[in-house]
């Protein structure tokens, strides 16, 4: 079985085929997903640029981080809820789509540098100021690729 | 002079259509246009969600709006400038759009809701600034500004669709609120 026959039965499912079949479900989930973006990337926004220095500089990076976090979660979820979804009804295009991609290997990437080095390195706060700089501008770059492409989705 | 007057006169522009029809220029801005609902609507999401009392409580609200606000601005006139270059490059259909036309209501109600709370609902502000759970017409503000640009997303999104363009058939109503010009509409 190839990826591109696995590709296949998913979007075969039922979940694709009703939103390949109604007028309206994919542009609703698609403005939800981006809601989601805005909520998403807000709070990514404060985190990072609070490491850099730029915002909320009278609280800590642990405040920031602590108070942004749930809404944070609450976005994620947002996207995945919404975004496989969408990928189910068109899982054959994406397959052969470029940005979706770059799209989904660095949605990995951000998830698992976010999780894995950023938080922990936050709630520590051990790290030196410039090396929170440099770790918010990787976060930044990464999350800013996931949505760049994810848009370009539509377009390529 | 009408407004439809003005979008046909700018639909006459050269650099319109150019922009319309450019295989990079029109989706990079449409990208910078969509990325920036990060910067504008996201860190307004965060303040808001500190008028609302579900974030930052023990942060006073000035502390995080007027640290947190000025990256709004910023999303703001990102927004605006690109948001006015996608109506140059399709500006008669974008202006007949039902969607583009809720979605400048709404925004002209979100500036409303954002002008009330500066210049009336903020006087006060020193009494509850710290208050973890501000009173009730900051939370109706925060929430009121949350509806309105969620509002916003929904219908800036849906513009893209062509469901009730005036070159396909319409009932009534849709030909009304568009304002379609009847000569140009598809007969059933």
């Amino acid at each position: 079985m190839t990826l591109l026959d696995i590709f296949t039965r998913l979007e075969e499912m039922w979940i694709g085929e009703a939103i390949r079949t109604s007028y309206w479900l994919f542009p609703f989930i698609e403005a939800i997903h981006l809601v989601g973006l805005a909520l998403l990337g807000g709070t990514v926004l404060v985190v990072d640029f609070r490491l850099l220095g730029i915002t909320l500089r009278s609280q800590s990076m642990q405040v920031v981080l602590r108070n942004t976090r749930p809404y944070f979660l609450l976005a994620l979820g947002t996207m995945f809820a919404t975004g496989i979804p969408l990928a189910l009804s068109e899982m054959i295009k994406l397959y052969y789509n470029f940005s979706w991609w770059v799209k989904v290997s660095a949605l990995g990437l951000a998830i698992l540098f976010t999780f894995l080095v950023r938080d922990p390195l936050v709630r520590r706060g051990e790290a030196p100021r410039m090396a929170m700089g440099c770790i918010a501008l990787v976060s930044l770059a990464l999350w800013f690729t996931v949505a760049g492409a994810g848009r370009w989705i539509g377009f390529s | 002079m009408s407004l439809r007057w003005f979008a046909d006169w700018l639909d006459t522009h050269a650099w319109s259509t150019a922009l319309h029809e450019s295989f990079y220029m029109y989706p990079l801005i449409e990208t910078t246009h969509v990325l920036a609902l990060t910067l504008f609507v996201g860190t307004l999401l965060v303040v808001d969600l500190r008028m609302l009392g579900f974030a930052f409580r023990l942060t006073p609200i000035s502390t995080v709006s007027n640290s947190v606000l000025p990256w709004t601005v910023v999303g703001f006139v990102i927004m605006f400038t690109t948001g006015l270059l996608l109506f140059y490059a399709i500006p008669v259909r974008t202006y007949h759009s039902i969607w583009f036309r809720i979605k400048i209501i709404m925004i002209v109600l979100a500036a409303i809701n954002a002008l009330h709370y500066h210049f009336r609902i903020s006087k006060n502000q020193v009494l509850w600034d710290a208050a973890p759970k501000p009173p009730r017409s900051v939370r109706l503000t925060a929430a009121g500004s949350v509806v309105a640009w969620v509002i916003v997303i929904f219908t800036g999104r849906m513009i893209a669709y062509n469901w009730f363009d005036c070159d396909r058939p319409q009932p009534d109503w849709v030909i009304a609120v568009a304002g379609c010009v009847i000569d140009e509409v598809a007969t059933l």
